[in-house]
């Protein structure tokens, strides 16, 4: 026990002497949650529209106006020239270009179906399958109200049928707002603290192989458990500091409620983190370098955070990329913290995730410490 | 110029001798553009929904099997209350609930009206957005169905062209984007870490020492990291367009020429940051901690950059990676010239040159 002591109070005197890294692991990861939290919006306002209105008449000026009442749409410029919409879209000035054929009200009084031309800039396929969506949505409105009274007005006396509604009512539950920043801020803490832990434990044992000083360690009769438990224990605490520091922002700066127990998410958040340091530990024994260890370390890490769920839903991926998924702990994180801070889930729900994650800890750590041997 | 050749041969050698390191760098594009190219998408595909039929009627039926023959849905979990529904959020089994009110062919028949509700688990207000959207634009559509069978539901009709990404993959945004991280870590990243460790070794006393002035040292330093990283940008092109069909609609010597200028770009900024960092650690630290999440995020990779509040799109003008993005976007799939991005251009320029400038102002040729 004693030589484990000294062992950590050695870790500890190494991360704080430099004075470079400290500011690094507390200020960086605090700045980044609070910026980055922002960005991830998904939600799709003011489309550029090219509008090239061919007609001039008040049925597509009436479209006109449907659309930019609808508030997800702005006006780019207009014109009546193919090439001028075209450079637009290149430009990026447009998002997208909507042509309406002439003669479109005279026709429609006649009944005779009207094609519009719509071309949409795709290269973002979210983006442009959302202003397809909600332009479909626009004109549908605009076909059953002004369309149809159009042809009303023409045919006298048309008896209108009686229709049947479905109303459609939609509820957001856990975050009625949709306020994204509720989604992003305890994903993105997440991935800072995964990253720290990651990072600073993959480099750690293969520095000492690096600069030689492993070779001391191996002639002391320290054991190879208590070694790792030395190199262990120091990022541990200091990656439940940056976490809670991150849960403190969350609380303070952006307001994100804690529906369920804190104490849950810190118990997880302990397995975690061993499940992590085990991890880099495992490329740390693996690696002679810290370049080769930095570099197998950030391959990981951008799969991982890449395919955690965060960005991309994981329902949305091929099955055999949801299976390889599975083995992504920051997937299970993230999972898990939604679940307790956002939906007040509890031990009981969350039991799986728990058993998940400490049995892959006690294998990653375990393949860790056979895999460093004492002979350099 | 026979002293610098002899220099960038040795640094050549310290990265080929260490074979498990080149394996990594050429493998990881490969894996990574793989697996990225097949699995990330934004297409909505068999969310899990639980549908709560309270009336169980046949027009209620008809409805909730016109939801799942789209695609969208797939139901999952058994509801028989709003209870289970809650229970199922809880499990985070389920991203949205269907719930059709009792009696609801009755009342649509002899009211004139009905009603579905829509609960979606908002914890991922995006996806629920989306969810809600595609459910109601169907219920919509089963809505005039019923109302006129047979007729042709719309008069005015929206033919529209999806240009540039006509199937809408999702690919076409991550090829650019994978460069972009790869370019940036390949060129940032080692760069510092080599000139650290050149510090922390010791050896790089032994450089300074020698005849050599540092610009030669330095340059000596990041020519191997430059071919390195343009023959991983060629990598993943070639994959991106033989395995995904991306296209390069522009000219292709000009994609090449942006590419070199924007490694340059960032093998200054590796630069610049071994001039602070005396550690391996540290350097791994900045350029790691500090641009890897920044570049993903920031840079119009994932999110749109219109869609940020707008100190944040301020701050993503800082984001070398994000003007790159738009480059490469315009040569690739739109094929167009430079007079649609000189300005994009000149801006990597230009931090190409105050990352320089800056890095020889720090530079200090004895060390602490």
């Amino acid at each position: 026990m004693r030589i484990i002591l000294y062992l950590i109070q050695k870790e500890f005197l190494q991360i704080f002497r430099n004075k470079t890294n400290l500011p690094i692991l507390f200020v960086m990861p605090v700045l980044q949650l609070i910026v980055l939290s922002y960005a991830a919006d998904f939600e799709i306002k003011n489309l550029k529209v090219y509008w090239m209105d061919n007609d001039q008449s008040s049925a597509s000026r009436q479209l006109y106006r449907d659309l930019m009442a609808s508030g997800y749409f702005t006006i780019a410029g207009t014109g009546f020239d193919h090439a001028e919409a075209a450079a637009a879209l290149d430009k990026n000035e447009a998002d997208l270009v909507v042509e309406i054929p002439a003669g479109m009200e005279k026709k429609l009084v006649r009944k005779e179906p009207q094609q519009l031309q719509v071309i949409v800039n795709a290269i973002d396929g979210t983006k442009a399958g959302l202003a397809n969506y909600y332009f479909g949505r626009i004109l549908g409105d605009y076909n059953q109200r002004e369309v149809a009274a159009l042809q009303m007005r023409v045919v006298a006396g048309g008896q209108p049928t009686a229709r049947q509604v479905i109303n459609v009512e939609s509820s957001f539950w856990f975050n009625p707002e949709l306020n994204y920043k509720t989604f992003m801020v305890p994903g993105i803490l997440v991935l800072l603290v995964t990253m720290i832990g990651a990072f600073l434990s993959s480099m750690n044992i293969v520095r000492e192989k690096e600069i030689g000083t492993i070779e001391q360690i191996n002639v002391t009769p320290i054991q190879k458990y208590q070694f790792v438990i030395g190199k262990l224990l120091p990022f541990w605490l200091l990656g439940l500091m940056v976490l809670s520091i991150g849960l403190i922002v969350a609380k303070v700066v952006f307001n994100i409620p804690f529906v369920g127990s804190v104490g849950l998410i810190y118990a997880f958040s302990a397995v975690y983190l061993l499940l992590i340091l085990g991890f880099g530990l495992l490329i740390s024994t693996l690696t002679d370098t810290q370049q080769q260890a930095m570099f197998l370390a950030w391959f990981f890490l951008v799969v991982f955070i890449l395919m955690g769920g965060l960005f991309t839903a994981i329902e949305n991926m091929p099955g055999w990329a949801q299976t390889i998924t599975l083995f992504n702990p920051i997937r299970y994180f993230i999972e898990f913290v939604r679940l307790v801070m956002l939906k007040g889930a509890g031990w009981q729900e969350t039991r799986f995730f728990f058993a998940v994650i400490f049995a892959y800890a006690l294998l990653l750590n375990g393949l860790a410490i056979l895999n460093y041997k004492k002979t350099a | 110029m026979k002293r610098l050749t002899s220099l960038i041969r040795k640094e050549f050698y310290h990265i080929f001798r260490d074979k498990r390191t080149l394996l990594i760098l050429f493998g990881m594009p490969v894996v990574q553009i793989l697996l990225f190219g097949y699995a990330i998408t934004n297409e909505i595909k068999d969310a899990h929904i639980a549908i709560l039929d309270q009336s169980n009627d046949e027009v209620s039926r008809r409805l909730t099997d016109k939801l799942v023959a789209s695609g969208y849905f797939l139901p999952d979990g058994q509801a028989e209350s709003i209870g289970d529904v809650e229970q199922l959020f809880k499990e985070g089994r389920i991203k949205m609930a269907v719930v059709v009110e009792p009696d609801f062919a009755d009342k649509l028949q002899h009211e004139g009206g009905a009603s579905v509700q829509l609960l979606a688990d908002a914890t991922d207000p995006n996806m629920a957005n989306t969810l809600v959207n595609y459910a109601t634009a169907i219920i919509q559509n089963f809505q005039l169905e019923l109302n006129q069978p047979g007729q042709p539901p719309i008069l005015v009709g929206a033919e529209v062209r999806l240009q540039y990404n006509p199937s809408l993959k999702g690919v076409f945004l991550f090829v650019p984007g994978l460069i972009t991280i790869l370019l940036m870590l390949v060129s940032a990243m080692m760069t510092s870490i080599s000139i650290a460790r050149e510090k922390e070794t010791g050896t790089m006393e032994v450089l300074l020492a020698s005849p050599m002035n540092p610009g030669q040292v330095i340059i000596a330093k990041v020519v191997p990291y430059f071919s390195l990283a343009f023959l991983d940008a060629v990598v993943v092109l070639l994959l991106g367009r033989y395995v995904f069909g991306v296209p390069i609609m522009g000219s292709v010597p000009l994609l090449l020429a942006e590419i070199m200028l924007f490694i340059i770009m960032a093998l200054s900024l590796g630069i610049l940051i071994s001039t602070v960092a005396q550690t391996q650690q540290t350097a791994l630290l900045l350029s790691l901690m500090g641009l890897m999440l920044p570049t993903i995020l920031l840079s119009g990779f994932i999110f749109p950059i219109e869609n940020m509040p707008l100190p944040l799109q301020i701050i993503s003008h800082i984001i070398p990676a994000r003007w790159f993005i738009v480059i490469e976007k315009a040569i690739m799939l739109k094929g167009v010239g430079i007079a649609y991005f000189w300005k994009e251009t000149l801006i990597l320029i230009g931090f190409t040159v105050f990352f320089i400038g800056v890095s020889i102002k720090k530079f200090n040729v004895r060390l602490g």
